[in-house]
């Protein structure tokens, strides 16, 4: 067990930013390093009748890669984030009505659904949807000597021999969503879910950072 | 600042308070609010605290629901102040609406809300049902909620429980409509607005503030009632410095 790498996981420098694009309700940007995501919410708005969903609101999440059309691997991460929001939403809050996230990449250095993850929670909160939490994306890569690096970029998430993703909930630290590539221990996942919930304070206090400066002006 | 609800979820319960987080401080979704029982019960007497909108009651504590900022209004009101585009229906507002299509009995208005709303023929003054009123599809209706909850579809009306119309109603002859967001129109509608004070000071032009964050105004000159929509657009992310700096250039400047 690495204890310095559980005392204080090291991420990349994050930068975040709300309310930037003008037409969606609520839209946000996060950056991780060079990993940079823009996304977009719009709800509670129309729903068709076939998707109504009677006694919730339907959230619909469209994920758009940077170069080409949206394929498997963007329909297998749209239900990654789909599933830790719809968890985190008071979706009863607005039956038959429906919610939808857009997320497009705008550049993708490694991590990039954790990226989404981050980029998700803010764009929800800055649309004033109502939550019962927040969630943080953090992803850990197992490189060959067995070293657990949290914020891989793309060359360090290539050699590695395990690949996770975690999404870890504000109000309890508990793993809400995982998505894992390659192979591990039982031990090393324990470990790698450890790392994460203690990396998920940073974020979660950069989360209140943000939001503190965006409405400092209105104090 | 008077507060003017956009959801009117109340709730009220009787416990004794000991607030961790100041009236000020930013708060975010999953926040609790710490109710401490002291050791001796006998000597305080229970409060009774009503939440307003960001607050929801979760089994023995109050959970923060949205990003923004704690308000208090005395004695005992808590609400969150939060920036919001998008507009939810609630109860008892004023908004104002388009008309989209007529069927039968009522029209459908779009409120810019998840569904559209419906205002019957007869919720106007002095309409009966040989006396249809005057309303075409695509004008600005000035009207009121009755019915607005999650789970029915919104009902609007242009009078008022006496049967008058209390300036609700069609308009809209000329004139511009446009969008800003839910917080600049609460800022507006406050009794004491320096917005609405400063803005008064510059030209003589008419104005109808719509809750649903819809503002429609009319000048003189087309030009004036550009420069009013702009205003009124850029005034949102500028602190009361800025915009008094602002409007002082843009009144200078057009005489």
């Amino acid at each position: 067990v690495d204890l310095k790498q559980l005392c204080c996981p090291t991420l990349r420098e994050f930068g975040c930013e709300q309310n930037l694009l003008s037409r969606p309700d609520g839209s946000s940007s996060f950056v991780q390093g060079d990993t940079s995501v823009l996304a977009g919410v719009y709800g509670p708005a129309e729903v068709k009748v076939s998707k109504e969903i009677y006694d919730r609101a339907t959230l619909e999440v469209v994920m758009q890669p940077k170069v080409g059309l949206p394929g498997v691997r963007e329909r297998a991460r749209e239900q990654c984030v789909r599933e830790t929001c719809e968890a985190s939403l008071l979706s009863t809050l607005h039956p038959r009505s429906s919610l939808t996230l857009v997320l497009q990449v705008v550049h993708d250095d490694g991590s990039l659904l954790s990226c989404f993850l981050n980029s998700a929670c803010m764009a929800l909160m800055d649309a004033g949807l109502p939550m019962s939490c927040l969630f943080a994306g953090v992803t850990c890569a197992i490189d060959t000597d067995g070293q657990v690096i949290t914020d891989p970029n793309a060359a360090q998430e290539k050699e590695s021999r395990a690949l996770m993703t975690f999404a870890i909930d504000s109000t309890e630290r508990r793993v809400m969503m995982s998505s894992t590539r390659g192979s591990f221990t039982v031990h090393e996942l324990q470990q790698c879910i450890a790392v994460s919930q203690k990396a998920s304070d940073k974020i979660f206090q950069f989360y209140r950072d943000s939001v503190r400066r965006r409405y400092s002006k209105t104090l | 600042m008077v507060c003017l609800f956009d959801c009117v979820i109340l709730s009220c319960f009787y416990v004794i308070i000991h607030l961790v987080y100041k009236v000020g401080d930013v708060l975010l979704p999953g926040d609790v609010f710490s109710f401490q029982m002291p050791e001796s019960i006998t000597d305080s007497k229970p409060e009774k605290v009503v939440c307003g909108p960001g607050l929801r009651r979760n089994g023995d504590e109050v959970l923060v629901c949205k990003s923004g900022i704690l308000r208090h209004k005395q004695p005992n009101l808590y609400w969150i102040d939060s920036q919001q585009r998008r507009y939810v229906p609630g109860k008892g507002e004023s908004v104002i609406g388009i008309i989209t299509s007529k069927s039968g009995d009522i029209f459908k208005v779009d409120v810019g809300g998840s569904e559209q709303a419906s205002l019957s023929y007869l919720a106007f003054e002095g309409a009966t049902k040989r006396n249809r009123p005057n309303v075409q599809v695509g004008d600005l209706v000035y009207s009121q909620f009755i019915i607005a909850n999650k789970d029915m579809e919104p009902e609007l009306v242009c009078i008022d429980s006496c049967g008058r119309a209390n300036g609700m109603g069609v308009f809209g002859a000329g004139g511009l409509l446009f969008k800003v967001s839910l917080g600049l129109v609460r800022r507006l509608l406050a009794p004491q607005s320096e917005i609405a004070k400063d803005l008064e000071k510059m030209f003589p032009f008419e104005i109808v503030v719509g809750m649903n964050g819809r503002v429609w105004v009319k000048s003189k000159t087309i030009q004036q009632t550009l420069i009013v929509a702009n205003l009124l657009e850029s005034c949102e992310n500028m602190t009361a410095q800025q915009r008094q700096t602002l409007f002082r250039r843009v009144a200078d400047g057009s005489i």
